[in-house]
């Protein structure tokens, strides 16, 4: 164990590797089954502190500000993303409701600010109150933050509305589009090495 | 060509939350030391789990695409629409780009995710070999692009907060979208509940 080289088993398939440490831009690759055992670690916690806090800006202004607005002789009608969680529950479809408010709300706001929350006490080199439940719970509900898939429909939703309405973007659909991005960032890391880079609790 | 060697041939462990190796425990129950989640060889009753989830979204995709996801009214026009007729529409209004993205989102993928674990569940029943290396890759695609289903319910959820002109014009949600979200749900856990390392267990010791 006190080797430079730490071992991995593939998620995949079960097989044992020694890894080295990856270079920048370096992908290492199971022999057996292709999946991706590790990247290059490019941020540093800083780095990684950094992106977070901004994602988490965007959320909060995707979030507080109206996605759309319709309108239709001289009428207009607007929604928040709040908005739409509301009205799905008082319109019948209140497990929509549930899934919406959890993948697009829930899931993840505490993600943002759980990885928040660690990487302010791991850059102070300390052991966030908290680390390990936090750590397994971003693992299980990681597949289930499904911001990017609604900037997507919210596309989709506007251009079938396009035909009937007046459409304006507001300012909350440019946050998550932003916010997409980052996403796609945050996709590129392997989180699960926080568990390395943290310092140890001395035991 | 020897194949690397696997964690149960070396006596080792690695957790699927914090991916730490540690040496296999002689007993159940066994936690692991870094992170505390339960160490298994395997995810627990996989194939058996795997199958019911699966069987639950189809009975759940029957009435997904059959009942209508969403009803629009303009001045006493009523109009339903189903995951298809969505996907129709968009087309005839000259957004063929979208119309293929939600016909792939909505239409492909999850009868792509039926598909997939059908036959990954049935390879690993009959122990085959068949192109292993193939199915490792249908796995990780269906677990990459799974919850892109869920983009007809947000469209939905979206319109309906949207189009409230009173009498003039206004969207409900039918129930046809909840089954729908249902289905990506169950084939979410389906895929989750699904082993990827039965795939290789069946190799032989390497020659």
């Amino acid at each position: 164990m006190a080797s430079s080289s730490r071992l991995l088993i593939c998620d995949d398939c079960d097989t044992v590797y020694r890894m080295p440490e990856l270079g920048r831009g370096e992908v290492a690759r199971c022999a057996r089954c292709g999946s991706v055992l590790g990247r290059h670690f490019r941020f540093g916690l800083d780095a990684l502190t950094a992106l977070v806090l901004a994602a988490l800006i965007l959320f909060v202004q995707g979030n507080i500000w109206p996605v759309v607005t319709l309108g239709l002789n001289g009428q207009q009608n607007s929604t928040t993303l709040w908005g739409m969680i509301l009205i799905m529950w008082h319109d019948h479809s209140q497990v929509v409701s549930v899934i919406t408010a959890v993948t697009l709300f829930f899931f993840p706001l505490f993600n943002l600010l759980s990885l928040g929350w660690l990487l302010v006490f791991g850059r102070r080199g300390q052991l966030a109150p908290g680390f390990r439940p936090l750590m397994v719970l971003l693992h299980h509900i990681g597949r289930w933050t499904m911001s990017e898939v609604f900037v997507l429909g919210a596309l989709v939703a506007m251009v079938k509305a396009k035909s009937y309405f007046e459409v304006l973007p507001d300012a909350g659909i440019y946050a998550y589009a932003a916010l997409t991005l980052f996403i796609t960032l945050f996709a590129g890391i392997d989180l699960r090495r926080l568990w390395d880079l943290m310092p140890s609790r001395g035991a | 060509m020897t194949a690397p060697p696997r964690a149960g041939q070396l006596g080792l462990i690695g957790c699927p939350v914090c991916s730490l190796v540690s040496r296999a425990p002689s007993f159940e129950h066994a936690g692991c030391p870094r992170c505390g989640s339960p160490l298994r060889r395997r995810k627990p009753a996989s194939l058996s789990r795997t199958w019911a989830l699966l069987i639950a979204a189809f009975i759940v995709y029957i009435p997904a695409n059959i009942l209508p996801i969403m009803r629009t009214a303009s001045l006493g026009d009523v109009d339903d629409n189903t995951i298809l007729s969505g996907v129709l529409e968009l087309w005839d209004k000259d957004s063929q780009a979208l119309a293929i993205i939600v016909f792939s989102a909505s239409i492909v993928v999850p009868m792509l995710k039926f598909l997939a674990l059908l036959v990954l569940l049935t390879c690993v029943h009959r122990r085959s070999h068949w192109a292993q290396l193939q199915r490792a890759k249908l796995y990780r695609m269906i677990e990459l692009i799974g919850h892109w289903s869920m983009l007809d319910v947000f469209v939905v959820a979206l319109l309906t907060a949207l189009v409230r002109f009173n009498l003039l014009s206004s969207v409900e949600p039918l129930p046809g979208v909840i089954f729908f979200g249902l289905t990506v749900v169950l084939t979410m856990f389906a895929s989750l509940s699904f082993d990827p390392r039965l795939t290789w267990d069946d190799e032989e010791p390497h020659a």
